[in-house]
């Protein structure tokens, strides 16, 4: 089965979910007094939930046919050949998002922003780290402090143990 | 009229508030520029500001400018990295960045800004000419043709979908609409679909959604792909933005564009609640639709009228959500609701009597937004070469960047770690769609509109006591009507083509 109806598959077990939510669980604690209006707040899901399932079918059967195949592009990724990309690069870049959002409170933004981007570049192949832990530490300064300083937006600089 | 444009000018004109205008557009525009930072946060961070000058209209011509300013930077990085801001230029992103990525940052950036300069310009001219009559009109939409003019919106994106792709394009819009009623409803202040986890109850915020979208899933595909931004930045011409100037074919082109998008983006700017961000939708599915075969092929893969489009719309409607604002006192949308708030607070009240009791704030605001949109162009137009500069940093130093900027846009709206995990945790599911052809603007669209949407359909089923308000009210038959045409058309269009070329191969 193709990609994209694996996806509708899903799409539709979705809606299952949320439509069994919407019918059955999410009354349950709603107020007499709401009970006796034409409308619930689980009104609009049932009505998304049908509309999403029969919707997810059509792409999911296939009963809507395509005029023409799309040309690929060079510049398209084809995910049938993952392993042609770089896709080690794109998984070690998400991965230090996910590091980034864990330390940004633990080590504070300085820290965190600076490692992010030096990471990151290191992911990518940057290996002139002379150039790139000052371009890294000047930039996290700067915006930390238009964002702080000029902005108002809190954001907090250091590591918590300094701090509290 | 004349006299109140006389009072308008002068007030206007004065070096103070010129200054504010100046400053205004400048502070909105560098700050509009960073995704995450939209109209409304930049509005309500400038508001102790515009306070502090005692002169309400100094005050209102300094937020005016920052508007018009952060819808204008906004554009700017939807063009330059496809990250999207503001709500309201998501529909530029669909052009603009594909321009941007076949060396045509600089053209996709000067389209922008003269669409957005006579989107603002004709604007303002229909603002003094309508406004008064204008607000009349507005007071005839009640929740029900709200309600069915979002329909109508969303059904617009049968315009955004290939032929045969309607189905998908409707499911992304039903997923961005579920998407919507997670958090707290607006009919009950009840937590619904949260699995009881408390981030979840104020919902899902639009910037992380937005960025995980399309800032995220563009930066893994340039990281998977380096073919990709070989053909935006890293060729031979990376550095060297010399292609400002449009020819006057392209200028040709773009100008009908303008003269709709310019009325057509004022009048929906007028109805409160629609906004910039249906304007910019509807005038880019308007001209899809309007636009020959030949042209509809290069809509989403850099057609300049689909950039233009988009730009002119959202700036018209920005104008044109100052008319209830000023003449009935109703924000036409969340940035306007701001503004209403620094106005009590500076102790204007907007209304019917804003023209006779205070004619110098409303006529000085009307000026003056027509001398920020020239001076957004006069700004911006020898600022494009420096501002698309951006695209040729090396890649290894922009793609962390712009990953930075992405959390950080995702961050600085809720303070909350937990947005990043989100925003990574969609930016997957985002690129996975994208690999399976699914388009992911109808889901934002979705997302955007669903409160909306929810919120008019819950209240005119509350006053109706059920359904009847369809038939009840003529104008939103008409217009569910047309929406179920919208989402039809496509899909028949695709089966008479299908026959035909069937009828061809066959012998007929």
């Amino acid at each position: 089965m193709a990609l994209d109806r694996w996806i509708a598959l899903i799409f539709v077990a979705m809606c299952c979910i949320y439509g069994y939510t919407a019918f059955f669980t999410m009354d349950q604690s709603l107020p007499p007094f709401m009970q006796r209006n034409p409308v619930w707040p689980s009104t609009f899901p049932k009505v998304l939930s049908v509309a999403g399932a029969l919707c997810g079918l059509v792409v999911l059967l296939g009963l809507e046919k395509q005029t023409g195949q799309k040309e690929p592009s060079a510049t398209d990724i084809n995910y049938r050949r993952l392993g042609d990309y770089n896709t080690g690069q794109a998984i070690g870049l998400l991965v230090a998002m996910v590091v980034y959002a864990l330390c940004l409170r633990p080590i504070g933004f300085i820290a965190a922003t600076i490692l992010f981007l030096t990471a990151g570049a290191t992911i990518l192949g940057e290996r002139k780290y002379h150039i790139l832990i000052p371009v890294a530490a000047i930039a996290t300064f700067i915006i930390w402090f238009l964002v702080q300083q000029v902005l108002g937006i809190f954001l907090r600089p250091w590591p918590t143990f300094l701090v509290d | 009229m004349l006299e109140g444009l006389m009072i308008g000018l002068q007030t206007a004109i004065n070096p103070f508030n010129l200054g504010m205008v100046v400053f205004g557009c400048i502070i909105g525009t560098f700050i509009g520029m960073l995704p995450g930072l939209g109209p409304m946060s930049i509005i309500a961070i400038m508001i102790p500001v515009a306070i502090t000058l005692g002169d309400p209209t100094a005050a209102l011509i300094l937020l005016a400018g920052v508007y018009y300013g952060a819808i204008f930077g906004g554009s700017t990085s939807s063009i330059l990295l496809n990250a999207p801001g503001v709500a309201g230029t998501v529909a530029t992103s669909f052009d603009g960045y594909p321009m941007a990525q076949k060396g045509m940052a600089g053209k996709a950036l000067t389209i922008a800004a003269i669409s957005s300069f006579a989107g603002g310009t004709i604007g303002a001219i229909l603002l003094m000419i309508f406004a008064p009559m204008l607000s009349s009109v507005a007071l005839l939409f009640h929740s029900a043709e709200y309600f069915a003019l979002m329909v109508v919106g969303l059904s617009a994106i049968a315009a955004f979908a290939g032929t045969g792709q309607v189905g998908k394009a409707v499911m992304m819009t039903i997923l961005g609409l579920m998407m919507a009623t997670v958090g707290e409803g607006a009919l009950a202040a009840m937590p619904r679909f949260t699995a009881g986890i408390l981030d979840l109850q104020s919902g899902f915020s639009f910037i992380t959604l937005a960025m995980a979208m399309f800032a995220l899933p563009e930066a893994i595909f340039l990281v998977m792909n380096p073919a990709r931004s070989a053909q935006g930045s890293g060729d031979d011409k990376s550095g060297k933005i010399d292609n400002l100037r449009i020819n006057r074919q392209e200028a040709r082109a773009i100008a009908p564009v303008i003269g709709r998008q310019s009325v057509q983006g004022f009048f929906i700017g007028v109805l409160p609640g629609a906004g910039a961000t249906i304007a910019s939708f509807l005038g880019y599915a308007v001209e899809r639709n309007l636009a020959t075969k030949e042209e509809q092929k290069e809509f989403g893969k850099g057609s300049i009228k689909g950039l233009s489009a988009p730009e002119t719309a959202n700036n018209a409607a920005c104008t044109g959500s100052f008319v209830p604002l000023l003449t009935l006192g109703i924000p036409g949308s969340g940035t306007t609701a701001i503004l209403l708030g620094a106005l009590i607070a500076l102790n204007v009240t907007p209304g019917p009597r804003l023209m006779v009791d205070e004619p110098q704030v409303f006529w000085a605001v009307i000026i003056s937004m027509y001398i920020g949109n020239l001076v957004l162009l006069i700004l911006n137009l020898p600022l494009i070469p420096y501002i698309a500069k951006i695209l040729a940093i090396p890649r290894n130093y922009l793609i962390p960047f712009i990953l930075f900027f992405t959390l950080m846009g995702a961050y600085i709206g809720q303070n909350n770690a937990t947005e990043l995990l989100i925003l990574v945790g969609f930016g997957v599911c985002a690129t996975i769609l994208r690999f399976a052809d699914y388009p992911l603007a109808p889901l934002l669209i979705g997302f955007i509109l669903g409160t909306m949407l929810e919120d008019n359909f819950s209240r005119s089923m509350q006053l109706y006591q059920g359904l009847g308000f369809i038939l009840e009210r003529p104008m939103t038959l008409g217009l569910l009507v047309l929406a179920v045409l919208l989402v039809l058309l496509p899909s028949y269009r695709a089966m008479r083509a299908r026959k035909r070329a069937q009828g061809v191969a066959d012998g007929d």
